[in-house]
């Protein structure tokens, strides 16, 4: 994988996640949760079902607000009722697990219209560079197709091309192959591989351990509210410290229940 | 026929606007609506033009009999639109409203390009079923109910002398019969809904 070597200056902060607590009513779901982001940095958050980790992504693009604390990129704190929230949206890619194409529009008026209609950009030009990038996803063919004509592998690399197309300084995936077929899932990760070797900035939340093994700088370990570890994906997986970090590890094990015999000569 | 055109125009456009404000959750204008939709739907057609005929003079505001009925049928139909664009609305996922803004979009960006174009698509049925109940009210007002308005009113003043006291117990009246009626009507409705999610 990509090293990024942020060793000899002082790393540079991108996203500046400070003591945020988010509740539900009664129920905390972040309690003073605390991350900084540094750029070219790949984070991957992982943790039990519930735990809040879709959660702490929409808040850094406030789409839940939260009840204390705050987020910063760039230094400029977001704030969900502030003037120039959509500026920092922009700055803000976001893919999700679920489809979320518009299924009105075209594939390339998908991508194209937040960079047209929000940013005021040329089409012409736009477009020209959405081509591109959907040729680097394998869909040079599918700019003129609809939602509804693509398979979901597909459908989330379109997502993440039109996340691309707003030139945001970080992105946010949440579980995006969690609804794909095993053989999609694939095709979907190497795009974000792809974009990770690029060095751009990514928060990713996933299931897939292999994948967060491959592609993290850093895993942080999400339970309970709180940031139980935060440590390199090496040190993560194989010397866990806490010990609901090491059980939620062992979800992913599998002991052999039927040992073979050896094989006879 | 005129007049039912420009009624059911105007009507198209209150139901749009209290739809979006319903659905934005806009502070005070929301609450508005709310009332607003539950006494144009819970009075008739008929109390309305009542109302609008002789309740704007009396707060100042001079009309003549078509400008009194196309007001009267934007009223009526304003809420029943509403109602149409509103089921319209609550059909499109909130993903894709969420979808938009972390694009960037503001939020009139997001209803004009993303929610609204979906959204319309689903309210056709309900929307034409609306024009042709609204054309079916006109051609009643029209007809019959301006005149006929005038001199009911005019006999009732002559035997009250208290028009006002007189419109507002048949409006309260109304809704002291409908308002039950559309409450619990809306209370069956969400029951339903989440029964729906539950299965
Ligand atoms: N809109 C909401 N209203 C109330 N509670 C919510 C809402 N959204 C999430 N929650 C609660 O917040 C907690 C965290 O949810 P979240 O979706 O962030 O979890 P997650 O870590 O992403 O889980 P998963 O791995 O299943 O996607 C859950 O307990 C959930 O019930
Ligand atoms: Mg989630």
């Amino acid at each position: 994988m990509a090293v990024r070597v942020l060793a000899d200056n002082q790393p540079e902060t991108l996203l500046s996640i400070e003591n945020i607590v988010k509740k539900f009513g009664d129920n905390t779901v972040l309690n003073d949760i605390s991350l900084q982001v540094h750029k070219g940095e790949v984070i991957v958050i992982i943790g039990p079902s519930g735990c809040g980790k879709s959660t702490l992504l929409r808040c850094i693009n406030a789409l839940e607000p939260i009840q204390g604390g705050q987020i910063k990129l760039n230094g400029q704190t977001i704030d969900p009722n502030g003037k120039d929230l959509t500026e920092l949206r922009q700055k803000v890619g976001m893919v999700f697990q679920s489809y979320d194409l518009f299924p009105h529009l075209s594939v390339i008026d998908n991508i194209l219209l937040a960079p047209c209609k929000v940013q005021k950009r040329d089409r012409a030009q736009v477009k020209e560079e959405a081509l591109a990038l959907l040729a680097r996803v394998g869909l040079q063919d599918k700019a003129e197709s609809f939602p509804r004509e693509l398979s979901g592998g597909q459908k989330q690399r379109v997502a993440i091309v039109r996340a691309l197309c707003m030139h945001p300084e970080v992105l946010l995936f949440d579980e995006v192959t969690a609804a794909l077929d095993p053989e999609m899932v694939r095709e979907v990760l190497d795009v974000v591989l792809q974009l990770a070797a690029q060095g751009r900035t990514m928060l990713i939340v996933t299931h897939e351990m292999q994948f967060a093994k491959a592609i993290a700088d850093r895993i942080i370990f999400l339970d309970g509210g709180k940031i139980l570890e935060d440590a390199p994906p090496e040190q993560f997986f194989n010397h866990p410290q806490t010990e609901r970090a090491q059980q939620f590890l062992n979800i992913f094990e599998f002991e052999v229940v039927k040992p073979h015999p050896a094989p006879q000569a | 026929m005129r007049l039912g055109l420009a009624g059911i125009a105007i009507s198209i456009l209150l139901g749009l606007l209290c739809a979006v404000a319903q659905y934005f959750k806009i502070p005070v204008l929301r609450q508005i609506v709310a009332v607003y939709i539950e006494i144009s739907r819970n009075t008739p057609l008929l109390v309305q033009l009542f109302f609008i005929f002789y309740g704007l003079p009396k707060i100042g505001i001079q009309t003549d009999a078509v400008i009194c009925g196309i007001i009267g049928l934007a009223f009526l139909g304003g809420s029943y639109m509403a109602e149409a664009f509103r089921s319209g609305l609550e059909a499109i996922p909130p993903i894709q409203t969420e979808t938009a803004l972390s694009l960037g979009m503001s939020k009139w960006q997001t209803m004009r390009y993303v929610v609204l174009p979906q959204a319309l698509s689903v309210s056709v049925p309900g929307f034409m079923a609306n024009i042709i109940f609204l054309l079916k009210e006109t051609s009643v007002f029209s007809a019959i109910s301006l005149m006929d308005l005038m001199f009911t009113a005019k006999d009732l003043m002559g035997l009250y002398h208290k028009t006002t006291e007189c419109l507002f117990l048949l409006v309260v009246f109304y809704l002291l019969i409908l308002l039950p009626v559309s409450l619990l009507g809306s209370l069956l409705e969400r029951r339903l809904r989440h029964a729906g999610f539950g299965s």
